[in-house]
């Protein structure tokens, strides 16, 4: 049972959090004047008039920065148990050539990008 | 852990998966429902890995690979979609169909 | 949980680490040098492709389960290496003048088509489901891109994307299987996976789904009917060459991977696959033989073709015994061998970047090019299955193991679609020598230079060879098998 305790601090932290939300919103609401116009109304978006519909196009110049950035981001994924690990690996020289030549790999893929000028901004 | 639970988990969302691939006709649609697939196996490669309680977790470093995988898939499946549209401006894959018989 | 950092037998992989090496000093090559002349991107590739298979011949007297037993060193993997380097070598020979022909040229095809041939080598060799799905889609993805190489071309990219999105979608039934497998059994190593799957405690019904859906997931790689519908529009789409390399290569490689898996892994449940599979051998000969009938494209009917043989190879895997492995291994090197043959005559029929497509542009072309005219013949003779040449000889092995396996009716059906298939084979030779030549046909000659005459010669020589002494290499596959598996 007194394992379960052990989350008793979790649950303080999330009751405060969940707290500080609440006052400091009924708070506003109580304290602060209220007078409604049509300019007010209207969605905040940094200042600009939201005009059009929800639903727009992402240029297609995006996809290949996403693109690179979830290749890469998959990759760091085998880095982790790696990364973990590697105290207790022997032999350990073996175990960090092998990572250098994972990412050497990786950067000859970045080195490829790179000189097809996949990683400049064409307007 | 109730093994059932997440292995239907995971049949549901391979079933979802082959329904998109076998009903939508947006190519991107397509290759979501795949993805779809993919992590259903996900799911039950790790499930799988709890359950059999085995030292090296071998579903787990599995699940791992299946995510590089799809990505990879992604990247090329995107690549040729991309390259489809700017010929013909479409990517329904009931209008793509130069090649038959 | 302590790890322990696996022993690695680094020679046991050397054909693939040189394959991937090469790879990448060719794509290092490629992004830093942009106009480097492509003769010498071929020529590394080739030197490569040597380099891997003297690291081949290098292990021929080893026999032995690397790298934490996923990895198989045996007569099988080194003699589906062997296949596959010859394959590559072959496509790099008919690629290069086809390639500048069509302007589509780029330096990328080079590295792809190496770490294509390094995932095929892996999946002949792989003891492991799990290094087996990385092979398989280490050759797909490379393969994807491959078909759709022609960029402007419409039919290019409408390959790729069918080949690309059925692909996929199998690649995810295969592993659904394989996490049932797993689930089942506990292990992804096919020598612990045959061991589990022996026992009575193992879930039977999980092991039938799971065995189910593996068997999809090969049967589309290996394009068995009914999971064959990407393969003729992959097929046509692509690049000749590209076309020549799936035929040959990607067939060898799913088809001794499936081998391995069904034979080692799943060897205990082989009274209930095997029924499976021999309907869908009858199924595959009998459908690829019946629609290629009805094409008139040169290219979609060699894919119909193919399927076709996808159903003959499958006569040795329902057999299941080494006959059938060493006759399919013969097969499959005879096979590849006049498949990238065909595809090169295919290539040489035309001077410019059109080849002649239609069959009808093949008529009375023997009567201009007698030699050109023979080749083409030659390896459609070869295909047809008729003496005196290789595929006379592999259809032969395959029949009688099936026999041994007392599977008479198989034998009975795959002659009878044989007859069948002879006669879309022997229609195009009567049309290439018993027509009159048109006055203009549209193609100014022929386009014959010294890499297709060699690989033409040397698929030409091979074909007949093993057709009249086929007993070298017939001992050389009963020699790959004659210790089974390893693991």
């Amino acid at each position: 049972m007194s394992y379960y305790w052990q989350y008793g601090t979790l649950g303080a932290l999330t009751a405060v959090g969940g707290a500080f939300v609440v006052i400091a919103f009924l708070g506003n609401r109580l304290m602060r004047p209220r007078k409604p116009r049509v300019e007010k109304a209207t969605t905040y978006e940094c200042g600009m008039d939201p005009v059009g519909e929800g639903w727009s196009n992402t240029h297609i110049r995006y996809y290949l920065f996403a693109f690179l950035f979830v290749i890469f981001d998959v990759e760091s994924v085998f880095l982790f148990p790696w990364a973990v690990q590697l105290e207790k690996l022997r032999p350990q020289g073996t175990v960090l050539v092998e990572m250098i030549v994972f990412i050497g790999i990786l950067a000859i893929g970045l080195l490829y990008a790179w000189k097809k000028k996949v990683l400049e901004w064409v307007k | 852990m109730n093994l059932a639970w997440p292995l239907t988990l995971g049949a549901l969302l391979f079933s979802i998966g082959v329904y998109g691939v076998l009903a939508r006709r947006n190519a991107v649609l397509v290759l979501m429902s795949i993805e779809l697939m993919l992590n259903a196996v996900n799911v039950n490669l790790v499930a799988f890995s709890t359950w059999i309680r085995e030292t090296i977790a071998i579903g787990q470093i599995f699940a791992l690979f299946v995510i590089t995988i799809a990505a990879a898939e992604v990247g090329i499946g995107l690549a040729i979609v991309l390259l489809i549209f700017r010929n013909r401006e479409t990517i329904n894959i009931d209008e793509i169909d130069l090649l038959k018989w | 949980m302590p790890f322990v950092a696996p022993h690695i037998a680094w020679h046991g992989i050397a054909p693939e680490l040189a394959l991937v090496g090469g790879a990448l000093v060719a794509l290092l090559i490629d992004a830093v040098k942009p106009a480097v002349d492509r003769r010498f991107l071929a020529g590394l590739s080739l030197a490569t492709i040597g380099l891997a298979a003297w690291f081949t011949f290098d292990l021929r007297d080893t026999r032995a389960v690397i790298m934490q037993g996923t990895l198989a060193v045996d007569g099988v993997a080194l003699f589906g290496r062997l296949i596959l380097l010859i394959t590559a070598a072959m496509t790099i020979l008919i690629s290069y003048h086809y390639l500048s022909r069509r302007r589509i040229h780029r330096g990328e095809y080079y590295p792809l088509l190496l770490l294509a041939t390094s995932g095929m080598t892996l999946l002949a060799a792989s003891n492991d489901l799990l290094l087996s799905f990385l092979a398989i889609e280490t050759l797909s993805l490379a393969l994807y891109v491959m078909v759709g190489f022609a960029r402007r071309d419409e039919k290019s990219q409408e390959g790729a994307l069918k080949y690309f999105l059925l692909g996929a979608f199998s690649s995810a039934f295969l592993l659904y299987g394989i996490a049932l497998t797993y689930g089942a059994t506990g292990s992804t190593q096919l020598s612990v996976i045959s061991k589990q799957a022996a026992v009575a405690s193992v879930d039977e019904r999980l092991m039938f789904v799971a065995v189910a859906m593996i068997a999809v997931g090969f049967a589309f790689k290996v394009a068995a009917v009914p999971f064959h519908m990407w393969s003729p529009d992959a097929y046509q789409g692509a690049p000749t060459s590209v076309t020549g390399f799936m035929a040959a290569g990607t067939k060898a490689a799913a088809f001794i991977g499936f081998f391995r898996v069904f034979l080692v892994a799943f060897g205990a449940l082989q009274w209930d696959w095997r029924p499976v599979l021999w309907i869908v051998a009858v199924a595959t000969m009998a459908v690829g033989s019946l629609l290629a009938i009805a094409q008139t494209d040169v290219k979609r009917m060699l894919a119909y073709s193919s399927i076709a043989h996808a159903g003959y190879v499958l006569i040795g895997l329902v057999a299941a015994n080494r006959d059938g492995v060493s006759a399919a291994l013969f097969y499959l090197l005879i096979y590849a061998v006049m498949v990238l043959g065909a595809f090169a005559a295919v290539i040489v029929s035309a001077p410019g970047g059109s080849e002649r497509l239609s069959l009808a542009e093949w008529g009375g072309i023997g009567r201009r090019y007698p030699v050109f005219g023979g080749a083409m013949t030659l390896f459609l003779l070869a295909l047809a299955g008729l003496p005196p040449t290789s595929g006379f000889t592999g259809k032969f092995l395959l029949f009688a193991a099936a026999i041994k396996a007392h599977e008479n009716a198989l034998v009975v059906a795959a002659t009878i679609t044989s007859v069948v298939a002879a006669f879309f084979y022997v229609r195009l030779i009567v049309l290439i020598w018993l027509q009159d030549p048109p006055p203009d046909d549209g193609h100014p000659g022929i386009g014959p230079t010294p890499a297709l005459i060699t690989s033409l010669g040397i698929a030409a020589a091979a074909t007949i060879v093993f057709g009249v002494w086929p007993q070298s290499l017939i001992d050389l596959a009963r020699n790959a098998i004659s210790h089974g598996f390893v693991g």
